[in-house]
């Protein structure tokens, strides 16, 4: 997540919203604080993501949450904090409130994905000339990696692909989420995301080495070697298989 | 952070780590396997599907009289969004070959295989592409690759996971076509974990008794699907993605044939008609109507839709009795409540422990065992860890892992779950997870042969929303291999029915008789369906909504 300074204290800020009355859960009160979703101010539980905060508040989310759980990147937000000049970003779904957060969500982050087809790319640097040729514009500023809400190297893995090390885009971008907060913030308006996804098919595809066990068992099954055995056991009566099942051996 | 009233709980996990550690070394298994007769005696009471309210008769539809899960028999006995006599069918907004209904694993691999064999297709979705429970997956995919687990071992283990009610042809198309779908994937890009030697690097998950899970680090449902989503993407000629333009019912031709679907659009809140020749539903699960109250691992759109309209149009449901629940869903902080801890964490060696530290069942019993010995453990014998705000816990001791397999292996493995625990200052290298079991996965579905075709000509089925190839159980793995599996058959299938299929006049008319039956059968409700989204409005504020009109529970 993006390192962030503590925000000063500040004193108590009183919202033009109606104030809900005490709050409880299970007999204990909930500690709530102030947030402003989209400019206007809401009180919420102080232990809130940010996503149950604005779903606290009353709105139904349509755009900006999918998985709720930090896989997909539907939810990229901006906010910044008071007394400080920073603008943060993070995952609705995964980040909390603080007292005085102004956040709004990117419903969506536009970006552009070159079409291409991967039996006709080598795996080398050309693949991101011809497709990502503004990556080759990256000044080295390293606003993409203070944006990630991964903590990934993503200035590294662009700075990988414009020397066409393919295995390193690969390795640092693999947890990517493609939720587009990088790209929002490059100057060069490089698109991060689907460069990394691109380099990480150019080596499955090509650079993995391949397995001779796979191989070997695509032959098997192609010379149909288990048909047999699958007639046995698919004519076999429940209690045939239930026997065979708790009697087998585990590697 | 833990609270400090379970540091006492917490040293005795650290006390009795080293005696633990040793077993594990041993070999044998940490704990005794469960017998069959125990198996069924702790799933009878404590399994929540066995619990009296957790099902009921179905009166309507092609299931009538059938007992099934009660939140599901709900949502099948609702009225449909539309009104029929509102469409003009002669005049489609979209006509196409395919229309695939949902954008995760199985829809992505149906479009791409039907795209191959020159059909063009409408993906519907309701979020974006890729919003799914595919992107979810962290544990990975089985598939018998290795020389001493040959496919038919794979079947075994599929059917004894499934407690033998699966379909023997689907679940021998699962098994068959794991390794093809190894190789398929990894074609198209994706990053597999290897050995150093380049054989593929697989472990163990519950309920395997070979190892043959493949993985991507943790992060293998966001590797395959983007793969995926990144292929289909690269072909705009041929393959419409439509987001957020769920489909919320089916339209039939004059004999019955399916012939496309109704779609809304979410943010306009216009309907549109899709004219296809074959229809593939991919919604995926149902994790989102919280059945039984229980906290979910699924995506925000998993509600069960595709469930619902092919029922409607007269499709048949399998094994709609049977939910999983995962036994490792998170149980503190209660932000992250219900979020999955994959089984792999389980497959590399954590082991549940009690609030004394101690083992109390084997960690790769099937699911549905495991979960209801989590259960039993906390309810009955009180042996759980309760969270400050009241719900129950095992340990699952991850630092162990850490020991077995080398410091930094976690780090290594499992970025993801790190990350997510770290947020709130709970480091799983050197503290074990607080886990319960979570509402995980849709066991039954929409009934569907080798060839995903339903009951209904020209509507195919795959993923998550079909039912018949884990029987009553799931099996970890085999959803991301299932939706593989069948998203391709899908798509091939499909596509080769829509080259010579002519559709008669379309039609909504089931879906008037669909409601005549409901009437008849006098069920009285304001239920509409598909729910499309959950909504998590605190009730102060509705009651505040004066003019706002829930559709489900979308407003
Ligand atoms: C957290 C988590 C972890 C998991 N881990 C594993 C694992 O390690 N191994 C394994 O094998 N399985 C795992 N599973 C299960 C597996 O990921 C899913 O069962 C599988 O991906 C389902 O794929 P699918 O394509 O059928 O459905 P999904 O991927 O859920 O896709 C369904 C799609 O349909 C869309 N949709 C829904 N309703 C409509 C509608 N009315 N109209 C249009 N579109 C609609 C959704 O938005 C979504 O895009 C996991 C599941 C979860 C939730
Ligand atoms: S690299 Fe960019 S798109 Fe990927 S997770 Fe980080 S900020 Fe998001
Ligand atoms: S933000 Fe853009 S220009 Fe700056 S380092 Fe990252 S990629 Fe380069
Ligand atoms: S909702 Fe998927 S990452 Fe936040």
């Amino acid at each position: 997540m993006t390192p962030k300074k503590k925000a000063p204290a500040r004193k108590k800020s009183k919202s033009p919203m109606p104030v809900k009355s005490k709050v409880e859960k299970h007999g204990v009160p909930v500690k709530m604080v102030t947030v402003f979703i989209m400019g206007k101010s809401h009180r919420v539980p102080a232990e809130a993501t940010i996503m149950g905060a604005i779903e606290y508040a009353g709105y139904q989310i349509k755009r900006g949450a999918g998985c709720r759980e930090g896989f997909c990147g539907a939810c990229a937000t901006v906010y910044r904090l008071p007394g400080d000049y920073k603008i943060y970003t993070g995952l609705a779904c995964t980040t909390l409130v603080e007292e005085g957060m102004w956040l709004s969500q990117l419903p969506v982050i536009p970006s552009q994905k070159p079409v291409y087809d991967i039996e006709k790319l080598e795996p080398d640097v050309t693949a991101f000339q011809v497709l990502y040729p503004e990556i080759f514009r990256c000044v080295a500023c390293n606003t993409c990696t203070k944006a990630c809400p991964q903590s990934l190297e993503v200035m590294d893995y662009i700075q990988a692909a414009i020397r066409g090390d393919i295995e390193k885009v690969m390795d640092l971008s693999f947890d990517c989420l493609s939720c587009g907060l990088c790209a929002i913030r490059c100057p060069a308006e490089i698109v991060h995301y689907n460069v990394g996804i691109l380099g990480r098919r150019l080596y499955g595809r090509y650079l993995s080495p391949k397995s001779p066990e796979l191989e070997k068992r695509l032959r098997e099954i192609k010379e149909k070697k288990f048909d047999k055995d699958y007639k046995k056991l698919m004519a076999m009566n429940r209690d045939e298989l239930k026997k065979l099942y708790y009697a087998r051996d585990t590697e | 952070m833990y609270p400090a009233y379970m540091k006492g709980s917490l040293d005795l996990v650290e006390q009795t780590r080293p005696k633990r550690l040793e077993i594990q070394k041993s070999g044998k298994p940490v704990y005794p396997p469960m017998t069959a007769e125990e198996r069924e005696n702790v799933l009878q009471r404590f399994h929540p599907d066995y619990k009296k309210e957790a099902r009921r008769v179905i009166h309507i539809g092609p299931n009538k009289g059938e007992s099934i899960t009660t939140e599901v028999a709900d949502m099948l006995e609702a009225h449909s969004r539309i009104e029929p006599e509102l469409f003009d069918l002669t005049q489609p907004d979209y006509e196409t070959d395919i229309l695939i209904i949902g954008a995760g694993g199985a829809g992505c691999a149906a479009a791409i295989i039907a795209m191959q064999k020159g059909a063009k297709s409408i993906i519907s979705t309701k979020l974006r592409l890729g919003d799914a429970n595919s992107m979810m997956s962290q544990g990975g995919m089985q598939a018998a690759v290795t020389p001493q687990d040959p496919p038919s071992r794979h079947y075994l283990d599929v059917i004894g996971g499934g407690h033998f009610d699966n379909k023997p042809d689907l679940v021998r198309a699962l098994t068959e076509d794991g390794p093809d779908v190894v190789k398929w994937l990894e074609d198209l890009g994706v990053v597999w974990d290897k050995n150093p030697d380049h054989t593929m690097y697989v472990l163990h998950g519950g309920g395997t008794s070979r190892k043959r899970m493949h993985s991507c680090r943790d992060y293998t449902g966001a590797i395959i699907l983007r793969t995926l989503m990144d292929e289909v993407r690269n072909h705009s000629d041929k393959i419409t993605i439509l987001e957020f333009m769920p489909t919320v019912d089916l339209i039939l031709d004059h004999k019955g044939r399916c012939a496309g679907g109704v779609l809304y659009n979410l943010e306009t809140e216009e309907y549109f008609t899709v004219k296809a020749k074959a229809t593939i539903i991919t919604t995926g699960g149902y994790g989102r109507l919280h059945i039984r109250g229980f906290d979910t691992t699924n995506h925000y759109g998993a509600t069960g839709d595709g469930l619902i309209m092919a029922y409607r149009a007269g499709a048949k449901l399998l094994y709609m009795d049977s939910v999983q629940y995962h036994p490792t869903g998170a149980s503190f902080p209660e932000q992250i409540a219900g979020f999955l801890i994959t089984e792999k964490i389980r497959g590399a060696g954590g082991q549940p422990v009690n609030k004394h530290g101690e083992l109390f069942v084997f960690p790769r019993e099937p699911r549905d065992v495991e979960s209801a010995a989590f259960i039993r453990e906390c309810l009955e014998r009180h042996n759980g860890t309760q969270t400050p705000s009241g719900r129950w816990g095992i340990w699952l001791d991850s630092p162990l892992i850490e020991i077995i397999q080398g410091a930094g292996y976690l780090a290594k493995n499992f970025p993801a779950m790190v990350r997510q625990f770290i947020r709130y200052q709970i480091d799983i290298t050197k503290e074990p997870m607080l886990v319960y079991p979570s509402l995980h996965y849709q066991n039954g579905g929409i009934e569907i042969n080798a060839k995903s075709e339903t009951n209904i000509p020209g509507l195919y089925v795959a993923g998550e929303a079909s039912g018949g190839v884990h029987g009553r159980n799931r099996l970890m793995g085999n959803s991301v291999l299932d939706y593989n599996v069948f998203g391709r058959r899908a798509g091939k299938h499909a596509a080769e029915y829509s080259k010579h299929v002519t559709l008669g006049k379309l039609s909504l008319e089931h879906i008037t008789a669909y409601e005549n039956e409901l009437k008849k059968a006098r069920i009285k409700t304001d239920r509409i369906a598909p729910v499309l989204l959950p909504s998590y409005t605190p009730e102060d504020v509705r009651k505040r909504q004066l003019t706002a009109h829930y559709e489900g529970t979308l407003r």
